[in-house]
């Protein structure tokens, strides 16, 4: 993490934090900002987030942990969320996961060598109606097949490699 | 078949309704007409009155609920919107927010009115960034045009909305891991009593309600209690319920339908039937924690009562239907592994017995279960009925309802030595 980005977090944050009246109620919005900035949370944002927010680090790591969806290792420029509960299920989720894993030669729970993509499965999306379906960053990717994955992770490489925000 | 639309009115495909388009098509005209107006007693009877049940899964009577609070108590008080929409085939909340989600403003404005609140926050789920924004947009507006904020329409109640936005795991959906979540410290749930009326956010007296309910609320106030009553099928029910539509039927969308509608109706008419010309099996009426309904339930009114007396639960209403092709065991194998992931490991019977029971279900699956694996099966739900909080008793639905409907599939695993339908 550089020290442009704690000034960042910093100017981003302190207003806020003054003006609250309960500022640990910032923490995931703390983390969530931090994610957005390095791709996951180190160690020195969890130390961040808890000078910020006058707490110890272990009252930050505890909430940093409960998430799924606050990284706290290294994950790549891209991760994959793809939903493996009862709906997409009924669809052929277990084909797509498949094909997730063979196209881009991970597993779950693994990122690509490149550093594009990170492979992890989901509980469910609310994206029921459309099954199955994945997340890629924020978006949102139902109806899949195996054809229309190739297509998103050749766009999502694409945007990846641009710097495109996942 | 076609049915009043209400919560749906002024949804469009592919649209977020505007403030200005809100407020063309009747939006805010239920606050103007309460705030300052109506006594904040008055419009808390009114949804006593209209019979409006939770709509977040547990049905528990909304006026019921708001007649526990202490709205004339001083000091900070809160109303929380649970937009937290994790259970498995449940999609209802993101697409009646995406399509209008200054109803859920002005649901949360009234509320705030009738419970003496002057703080409220939606919790919002990670994965639903299309809704936080559309929140986010409608909290702005709202606010420009003073239907939040300090001195609303003019008067001296004033309403500051936050959106939160969180960052994974169901178990957030339950309401006192969810205040937690929203205090900023590690979202167990917590022990009840205190419930969250007397002690809920910062220690102070809180509401939770879901999307849905707080969306009814303008209507109610609007219309009145027995317009509103008038709107279900059947006796002792009110108002229309969204349908979220899933798994194997032609038609996997979002409806917004009478209480007490038949789910024949929702299979066959709104559903478009099972897919592929096959039969309808069996389907989860209400979102992962409830019990299956089979064929033999198809003509049962979809309403809090009657699904109760069938054994399950209305719950969300996202209702997954399953093919005649579909192994149940490997169904509930996969709500169950799902509940086991999501535990919050907090309590023995939900972080240990949850993982048992998938061990159990594999064994069917894979050929390994005798009758002494059923027995065991049948066990577990005593032992895990006693947990901490709802998630773990949420899980057991789909296993009572493999167990009550489907006891001579797991025997067939038994006896073929493994998945009569080709699984594992």
């Amino acid at each position: 993490m550089d020290a442009k980005l704690e000034q960042d977090i910093r100017a981003e944050f302190e207003p806020q934090i003054r003006a609250c009246a309960h500022p640990q109620e910032l923490v995931v919005h703390l983390l969530r900002a931090i994610q957005r900035e390095h791709g996951w949370v180190p160690d020195e944002g969890v130390e961040l987030a808890a000078r910020l927010l006058g707490l110890q680090p272990i009252q930050v790591e505890e909430v940093a942990t409960f998430y799924d969806k606050i990284y706290r290792r290294p994950v790549g420029r891209r991760v994959i969320h793809v939903c493996d509960s009862i709906c997409c299920w009924s669809r052929g989720e277990q084909e797509i996961r498949a094909h997730l894993e063979a196209r881009l030669g991970i597993r779950l729970g693994e990122t690509t060598p490149d550093g594009v993509f990170t492979l992890l499965p989901t509980c469910c999306l609310g994206a029921c109606g459309r099954a199955p379906a994945m997340q890629v960053g924020f978006r949102l990717y139902g109806e899949l097949t195996p054809d229309r994955v190739d297509r998103i992770l050749d766009e999502e490489r694409r945007a990846a490699g641009q710097g495109d925000p996942p | 078949m076609s049915h009043p639309q209400v919560l749906f009115a002024r949804r469009r495909p592919g649209q977020t309704v505007s403030l200005e388009t809100y407020l063309q098509e009747g939006g805010y005209q239920a606050l103007g007409g309460a705030v300052g107006k109506q006594a904040p007693a008055a419009l808390r009877k009114l949804v006593l009155d209209s019979g409006l049940r939770g709509r977040g899964g547990a049905g528990f009577p909304t006026g019921q609920k708001w007649s526990f609070f202490p709205a004339d108590a001083p000091g900070p008080k809160y109303l929380v919107c649970n937009c937290d929409e994790m259970e498995p085939g449940t999609y209802k909340d993101r697409e009646l927010l995406v399509a209008d989600p200054h109803a859920l403003v002005e649901g949360m404005a009234l509320a705030a009115y009738a419970l003496g609140v002057t703080h409220g926050y939606v919790f919002v789920r990670y994965d639903y960034e299309d809704v936080f924004r559309a929140l986010e947009r409608a909290v702005a507006e709202a606010h420009g045009a003073g239907f939040l904020g300090e001195r609303i329409l003019g008067t001296d109640f004033g309403f500051e909305l936050h959106v939160h936005g969180s960052a994974g795991r169901y178990i957030l959906g339950e309401e006192t891991s969810l205040l937690n979540g929203l205090e900023g410290v590690r979202p167990n749930p917590r022990l009840r009593p205190p419930f969250p009326a007397q002690r809920g956010l910062f220690g102070r007296p809180t509401t939770v309600q879901n999307v849905e309910t707080l969306c009814n609320v303008p209507h109610i106030a609007l219309h009145g209690a027995e317009w509103f009553k008038g709107l279900a099928l059947t006796p002792g029910e009110a108002g229309t319920k969204l349908f979220g539509l899933s798994g194997h039927l032609n038609r996997t969308e979002c409806f917004e339908l009478p209480m007490g509608v038949p789910l024949r109706e929702v299979v066959e008419v709104h559903g478009g039937g099972v897919r592929q010309g096959r039969r309808f099996k069996a389907c989860l009426p209400g979102g992962a924690s409830t019990p299956y309904l089979t064929a033999a339930h198809l003509d049962v009114p979809m309403d809090f009562g009657n699904l109760d007396r069938a054994g399950s639960r209305l719950g969300t209403a996202g209702v997954t239907v399953f093919d005649e092709r579909t192994c149940m065991v490997a169904a509930t194998l996969n709500l169950l592994t799902f509940f086991a992931r999501e535990s919050c490991g907090w309590c023995t019977p939900c972080r240990d017995g949850l993982p048992y029971v998938c061990y159990l279900l594999e064994r069917f699956e894979r050929g390994q279960a005798g009758r002494e694996e059923l027995a065991l099966l049948k066990a577990q739900p005593a032992f895990i009925n006693q947990s901490f909080c709802a998630l773990a008793q949420g899980a057991m639905g789909p296993l009572e309802g493999l167990l009550r409907h489907f006891e001579q599939e797991l025997l067939d695993h038994v006896t073929r030595g493994g998945c009569p339908f080709g699984g594992a």
